[in-house]
């Protein structure tokens, strides 16, 4: 139960990216395409889960032992960068077409913030690894939801006439204005 | 270009949010009241102006093919410095901004400057354009904490202009993409004129 409560509070009411802005450039930057969009919520949700594991076990057996908490900023980005590194050298090694399907989101994931993001707040939210890792799954696919709906809502606006200036960033912000207003009103669901 | 230019650049020509459309994250989260997003404009000042003149000085040390996690470990100093300064001078704002104070780390626009100005230039034209940059961020930041509060609340920096109830939404999460949204096309008309 408390694992259901989970992950309908990260996917809808505190959906990462309209509720939390977290993850905001890969959200405008590659929400073109529905197909684009998907790669990006498969390649965000396979590096968070991992990466929410292993800052995790760092955290505990590593800051927390040796006192040094006032290093995690710095030691969670480098664990991230490197873990995206690894995970894009076996990748091709191991799977080539899904590769193919995820290079070349996979070195954008480092500075997308919601991996960062989750990896501090499964720490500050007192989470245990299990409990971690489905926030952080949920999390993921609550990204490539509201990705994908983007995705999709623009993909039909490139047959409206847009009024100039509102072209590009300007519109889909609104939108995920909108987007926002309607995923409010899965407040309360959950306490 | 001389110094002056290189200092205003961030303030409209090339500034970070209004026409980069960098760091959006922070912009949108931070920016509920107008004191909460000049808060985290200038942590986010502090960090450009300390990593470009770090990054500058070892340019040349650096080798290039480390350089992107060399620059980041130099950001990741810096933001650590300003949580731990905010967490003891400020408790009341690091309450606030909370998890956007150590995701400065992965703001687009220090990396950005780092990447694109400071480990080609000289550490003083990197000092002053990290400064600029930071105040063009500060300056946005703050005109749209102002105008959600002023439309949300109806107040700004917590005087109270408007009495009576304002239009809530804009203080949460869908005004903030809204705002953001509009002030961005504002920009884009002035500048096509």
């Amino acid at each position: 139960m408390e694992y259901i409560l989970i992950i309908i509070s990260a996917v809808f009411i505190n959906n990462v990216v309209l509720a939390q802005f977290l993850g905001i450039c890969p959200f405008l930057g590659v929400s073109n395409k529905v197909n684009t969009a998907l790669g990006m919520a498969g390649a965000v949700t396979f590096v968070i889960v991992l990466a929410t594991m292993v800052t995790y076990l760092i955290q505990i057996y590593v800051l927390n032992k040796l006192g040094i908490g006032f290093m995690q900023t710095i030691t969670f980005i480098l664990v991230i960068a490197a873990l995206v590194q690894m995970v894009e050298i076996i990748l091709k090694k191991v799977s080539q077409p899904l590769y193919q399907a995820l290079g070349i989101f996979l070195p954008l994931i480092t500075t997308n913030c919601a991996v960062l993001g989750v990896a501090i707040l499964v720490i500050k939210k007192e989470y245990n690894l299990i409990e971690g890792v489905v926030f952080g799954a949920s999390t993921a696919i609550g990204f490539g939801l509201a990705l994908v709906i983007l995705a999709g809502i623009r993909e039909q606006l490139e047959l409206v006439d847009i009024p100039k200036g509102m072209k590009g960033v300007s519109i889909s912000l609104v939108i995920a204005g909108i987007l926002a207003m309607a995923f409010m009103g899965f407040t309360g669901i959950v306490k | 270009m001389n110094q002056f230019q290189n200092f205003t650049k961030g303030f409209i020509k090339e500034n970070p949010i209004l026409v980069l459309v960098l760091g959006t994250c922070p912009t949108l989260a931070t920016t509920s009241s107008s004191l909460n997003g000049m808060g985290m404009g200038i942590a986010t000042t502090f960090v450009l102006i300390g990593s470009n003149v770090v990054i500058s000085l070892l340019s040349n040390v650096i080798p290039d093919k480390v350089r992107i996690p060399a620059f980041v470990v130099i950001i990741a100093s810096f933001v650590t410095i300003v949580d731990l300064l905010m967490q003891a001078y400020v408790p009341g704002l690091y309450e606030k901004l909370g998890i956007f104070i150590p995701l400065i780390v992965v703001n687009c626009i220090v990396l950005g400057r780092a990447e694109a100005y400071a480990c080609k230039n000289s550490v003083f034209s990197s000092f002053i354009d990290g400064f600029g940059m930071g105040l063009g961020f500060t300056m946005a930041l703050g005109i749209l904490g102002a105008f959600r509060e002023l439309v949300g609340s109806g107040s700004v920096f917590g005087h109270k202009f408007i009495n009576g109830d304002g239009i809530l939404v804009f203080i949460l999460a869908p005004g903030a993409f809204m705002a953001l949204g509009y002030l961005i096309a504002l920009i884009n008309r002035f500048k096509r004129t």
